[in-house]
């Protein structure tokens, strides 16, 4: 266990494999030096070179999709389809997000090197989190993502005056903080009863425990499985918004700064649910009750999907502020997604369905970034210094004004709704027929019925842009500087190539198995 | 003497909910947070009775890693809270309603 590390244990660790997610690493601290030593007037490189990391990540996840040998450090790291696709996307939410920022930091007078440092790390942090493997892994990546994110949550505190958003900022921060402290302890004492249970923290470990726990009569351990799971799913939950654990996530995301919303709403969650995924499907998807009957946590996950489906969708129909409103369609798309993990529990039974959730899911994943990172463009074009042009009413005859953004809006509110022709579709047709396929038809039915519930509020944005206000009266889009206008308009082709060239997408998921 | 590893298990369980308990009562900001390192440390003890029953030096070395995000969270925690203090003159959570809706 502790020998000498010689240069042949260190490749005996497989570092190559996890190399996109430790250059990234490295670069966010040169990044974090480079800063400090950069003198005022150059500080605009900063950004810059935010921007050339990521780039150089992307490209090194590029030349790894495929490894050969795809596990790291002993088996606590994954580099297999699955982590690659979804690091392209978390890459591409960073970049995005780095866009947005630029204009945004300097007319808030928050323009802090730090600010892309973190942003950096927490990119980091999912990155490790989609590959990991093993509890203690996952534990450690979800804690990257989380406290840079409680910092960025709070970061118009910098700004040094005591107005109403710099408040708002700072107790969206705090809030932030409290809720995922509290649920990363859920996590770790879920962690600690499944290694209680099983003796290991490897989720290819655990699984081969849980069979023979299943198998055998061991009251107490198939408790410790159970309690844990539960624990786990609770501490997850909280992560990526699903009802009953959604309470911040309003709060949290109309106070912070827009950018670092569209960061979190979408890298958040794509660490939580790879994570929630493969903890399920690698290590847990046997644990049943009895031979034949699906997973013993399919019920629950059902019960949490329909309720964050239909509670996130209701109350979304109430909101005036276009941010709010945005954070209530983020917890309704987790209810979407969540479809996918509940049907992950029939795999027992019928095969191959683990496979279609986990595919549809990460389509799910793209479009919903491309169009999140496009409505929040959008809603950071519009918004005022003072933090204020967010409210439905703000969007009124935005198509008079600047009919570029409000087309480009427009076709991201359809594709949030899931019309054909747009991401939004894709995601939805894939998970809903793994939910189908998986037996779920009265979840698939909440989630369809949900969807036209949806599609209420989204239209009422579009008859806002479109068909209302006179001539000449709309919002002058403040923000809508180059770099912003160039994220409205890369996450607009995003949503219509995903929409349209269907067979590109589906042929690049084929390649992802988690089984 | 020897004490079983069922009874570090059900005092780490006692020790998690008295800290559960706490986050979800307490309105000092403060208490709060200190609430949250107590579910952490019932967790770190579980895990140490667990890697004693298993033999096994795996759960030993997450309750290092466990240790060391905890005090990264502090240092953050505490920052945010300083920050909130200087514009409110409170830390009680119960003041934090700037957002409604």
């Amino acid at each position: 266990m502790f020998e000498t590390p010689t240069l042949d244990t260190l490749i005996g660790y497989n570092l190559n494999v996890a190399l996109p997610a430790i250059a990234l690493a490295l670069g966010t601290m040169i990044l974090l030096l480079v800063d400090l030593f950069l003198p005022d007037e150059r500080k605009h490189w900063t950004p810059i070179l935010a921007l050339a990391g990521l780039s150089a990540s992307f490209v090194m996840t590029l030349f790894n999709l495929n490894p050969a040998e795809t596990e790291a450090f002993g088996g606590m790291f994954v580099a297999d389809g699955f982590t690659g696709f979804l690091n392209m996307v978390v890459l591409a939410t960073a970049f995005l997000t780095v866009l947005l920022s630029t204009d945004y930091l300097r007319r808030t007078n928050t323009q802090h090197g730090e600010y892309y440092t973190l942003l950096l790390m927490s990119t980091t942090g999912t990155m490790f989190m989609i590959g990991a493997n093993d509890l203690v892994v996952i534990f450690v990546a979800l804690e990257l993502l989380s406290i840079p994110l409680y910092v960025l949550a709070a970061f118009r505190v910098t700004d040094g005056t005591r107005q109403a958003w710099v408040l708002r900022s700072e107790e969206s921060g705090i809030k932030y903080f409290i809720l995922g402290a509290f649920s990363s302890a859920f996590f770790v004492y879920g962690a600690a009863l499944l290694y209680g249970a099983t003796g290991t923290t490897n989720l290819e470990g655990i699984f081969a425990a849980v069979q023979a726990i299943v198998a055998g009569s061991d009251a107490s351990a198939k408790f410790l499985l159970l309690a844990g799971t539960a624990l786990a799913l609770v501490g997850l939950g909280f992560k990526v918004a699903v009802v009953p654990f959604h309470t911040w996530t309003p709060d949290v995301y109309e106070g912070a700064p827009t950018p670092v919303t569209a960061f979190m709403s979408v890298a958040a969650k794509i660490g939580g649910f790879a994570s929630l995924m493969r903890l399920m499907v690698v290590g847990l998807s046997v644990l049943t009750l009895a031979q034949g009957l699906p997973a013993a946590w399919q019920q629950v996950v059902q019960v949490i999907a329909a309720l964050t489906l239909i509670l996130g969708n209701l109350v979304a129909v109430a909101q005036t502020s276009v941010k709010r409103l945005l954070a209530y369609s983020s917890i309704a798309h987790a209810g979407y997604l969540m479809m996918a993990v509940a049907a992950v529990g029939s795999e027992a039974f019928v095969p191959g369905v683990a496979n279609a959730a986990a595919q549809g899911m990460l389509v799910y994943l793209l479009a919903y970034m491309f169009t999140n990172m496009g409505a929040f463009a959008v809603v950071t074009a519009l918004e005022k210094d003072d933090g204020t042009g967010v409210n439905l009413d703000d969007f009124i005859g935005l198509y008079n004004t600047r009919p570029g953004l409000a087309v480009a809006m427009g076709i991201f509110a359809l594709s949030l709704i899931g019309i054909p022709l747009t991401g939004g579709f894709m995601g939805k047709w894939l998970v809903f027929g793994a939910t189908v396929q998986a037996g779920l038809i009265p979840l698939a039915v909440i989630g369809v019925l949900t969807s036209v519930i949806s599609a209420f509020y989204y239209v009422r944005l579009i008859v806002n842009m479109f068909l209302l206000g006179d001539k000449d009266s709309g919002n002058a889009a403040v923000g809508g500087s180059l770099p912003v206008r160039a994220t409205v308009y890369a996450s607009l082709a995003g949503v219509l190539v995903v929409g349209i060239a269907v067979p590109l997408v589906t042929g690049l998921v084929n390649l992802v198995r988690l089984i | 003497m020897n004490v079983p590893v069922e009874a570090f298990v059900i005092l780490s369980m006692v020790l998690f909910t008295l800290g559960a308990m706490g986050v979800m009562l307490r309105k000092n900001a403060i208490l709060v947070f200190m609430s949250v390192e107590l579910m952490l440390n019932a967790a770190n003890l579980a895990l140490v009775a667990f890697a004693k029953q298993w033999n096994d030096i795996g759960g030993h070395t997450f309750v290092f890693f466990v240790m060391t995000v905890a005090a990264a969270e502090v240092a953050i925690g505490l920052a945010l809270i300083v920050a909130i203090f200087r514009h409110k003159q409170s830390i009680n959570i119960d003041d934090l309603h700037q957002m409604e809706g």
